[in-house]
């Protein structure tokens, strides 16, 4: 749509979604800007999480799950037999809705990923972890106690450890499904600071409920919604600023005015 | 009567329930170590039977029974725990994973003593082994093998799932996710079924008299024949030997299954648990 297509990191290609026999998606073509936060709005259950998890295969995971059309990294196709889910998800990283931190050390729950692709010098894993934390602007705070339970932390801290643990993997995309929905305000600021900081790097999509968060945040907003059919379609895709402004479709204003949904 | 009262009966049938469970259990235990402890002491441990177990110690049942005993787990232990993985991780609830899991409950429905005909046809005689540690061994860890399956299979189920997302989400394949991931959050678990294997074959006369034998002195390997603390009490109390020896080995026996629940249980907090608390 209004991304010059150069600048895609992702593209999505007539993708259809299906569980078992039950139509998920239907249809859904757009580009997702490098570099950028996309942000993916729209009622409950319209399938915005499973669009999501279309872009690490993580959908892959569920029985019967299948995918129609096709998705784009980098101009290459994602869903193609050659395709190595493994490294996909190495370039693609995923942080949860609920943090959802290992019962292990802050240590080792960051160098869980890279010792995972032969990272196994000391010096190399002390690095990734002062430079994952210090992304999520953590390294201060827990320097001295990188040996204590992941735990332990708030559930804020807790969750900034996933977006570090996601980071630790050097990837390029990064996918977050919700991932302030259990969080309480501060902590949410807090996320959504570092979220800015990182599209400096990144290219970051989000799935979110907060249209609030959607319009701070995002630079392209995708609404997503359900057809007559009980199906999830991209009801539109334009620039975050001209979507709350001036939605095309007249579901979306309908939607982010609080009108449904 | 009103509801008031209907409370109060029934919390009273309840407390008198729990208490005579525990009033039994006490019971049995002060009466087992106060026959039995006055036996203890030096001699009783560290000398061989003598006369028939009439008088000298139980050394050589001690050490068969840690031999037979550890032996047994540590052939049951990687079977069990595979096979509870492959239940749990690897199969759909297709048709295999019910033949498998209908197998492993009729083995738990067994009686020991079947176990133990099994043994000495099988391990004993066919395959030539005899009365021997490794025979006793063989039978005991086809015996406690369901238990290690379900307790693992529970433990490993429990794992929330969302650690297996977040794990293939940092681009792990299966067999990481499996061996990083969920063994390490199962493991508490699975400890807990292996203690409990233990104690069972601590605790077994049946199938271990019949496959072991009952041979008196020091296993010198495991395939000699040997006879365990819980045949040997059984023996002397059953032939007319020694109430007083029998009583000696129970208390024993007792102590030994107390001594390892609790080493396990420090293990288990001290290591395994370690990420989650405090």
């Amino acid at each position: 749509m209004s991304v010059p297509s150069q600048n895609a990191k992702l593209k999505a290609k007539s993708a259809h979604l299906y569980y078992g026999a039950y139509h998920a998606l239907k249809d859904v073509t757009f580009d997702i800007p490098k570099r950028a936060i996309t942000a993916i709005i729209g009622p409950s259950g319209c399938g915005k999480s499973s669009l999501l998890r279309m872009f690490n295969r993580m959908n892959d995971l569920i029985p019967g799950a299948r995918v129609e059309g096709d998705i784009l990294l980098n101009g290459e196709s994602i869903y193609q037999k050659s395709m190595d889910v493994v490294s996909l998800r190495k370039k693609v990283g995923m942080v949860f809705q609920k943090p959802n931190v290992f019962p292990m050390s802050i240590y080792d729950n960051i160098t869980i990923g890279p010792k995972r692709y032969g990272i196994k010098g000391r010096a190399e894993l002390d690095e990734i972890v002062e430079r994952s934390l210090s992304q999520v602007t953590m390294w201060n705070e827990v320097k001295d106690e990188l040996k204590k339970p992941g735990l332990l932390l708030s559930a804020g801290a807790q969750q900034r450890l996933c977006i570090a643990r996601a980071l630790a993997v050097e990837p390029d995309v990064i996918l977050m499904d919700e991932s302030c929905s259990a969080l309480d305000p501060e902590s949410t600021m807090k996320i959504e600071e570092l979220m800015l900081e990182l599209t400096g790097k990144y290219t970051i999509i989000i799935v979110t409920h907060n249209m609030e968060q959607a319009r701070r945040v995002s630079d392209m907003s995708a609404f997503m919604m359900i057809d007559h059919d009980k199906v999830g379609i991209l009801a539109e895709y334009s620039p975050t600023v001209e979507m709350f402004s001036n939605p095309k479709d007249q579901r979306t204003e309908d939607y982010i005015t609080g009108r449904f949904g | 009567m009103n509801s008031r009262d209907h409370e109060r009966i029934a919390k009273a049938l309840i407390w008198t329930a729990a208490l005579f469970v525990l009033a039994v259990l006490a019971f049995i235990l002060i009466y087992i170590l106060a026959r039995g402890l006055p036996r203890l002491d030096w001699e009783f441990l560290t000398e061989i039977p003598r006369n028939m177990g009439r008088s000298g110690g139980v050394s050589s049942t001690i050490v068969g029974t840690l031999m037979v005993t550890s032996l047994a787990v540590a052939i049951a232990v990687p079977f069990g725990i595979g096979t509870a993985f492959y239940l749990a991780e690897y199969t759909r609830g297709g048709y295999i994973t019910r033949i498998i899991r209908f197998c492993a409950e009729s083995l738990a429905g067994i009686p020991s003593i079947v176990y133990g005909l099994f043994g000495f046809i099988f391990f004993v005689i066919f395959l030539g082994l005899g009365w021997s540690v490794i025979s006793g061994a063989l039978t005991l860890s086809v015996m406690i093998l369901p238990t290690l399956i379900r307790t693992s299979e529970e433990a490993i189920r429990a794992v929330p799932n969302i650690y297996r997302e977040v794990s293939y989400s940092l681009s792990a394949t299966k067999w990481q996710t499996i061996i990083k991931v969920v063994f390490p959050s199962a493991l508490p678990g699975i400890a807990n079924g292996i203690i409990l294997s233990v104690g069972r074959c601590i605790a077994e006369t049946a199938a271990v008299i019949l496959t072991a034998g009952s041979a008196l002195r020091m296993p010198s390997s495991v395939f000699s024949p040997t006879r365990t603390m819980a045949v040997h009490f059984y023996i002397l109390a059953m032939e007319g030997i020694s109430m007083e020896n029998a009583f000696g080995t129970a208390a024993l026996l007792i102590i030994l299954i107390f001594l390892i629940n609790v080493v396990a249980n420090t293990f288990v907090n001290r290591f395994v648990a370690k990420g989650v608390k405090r």
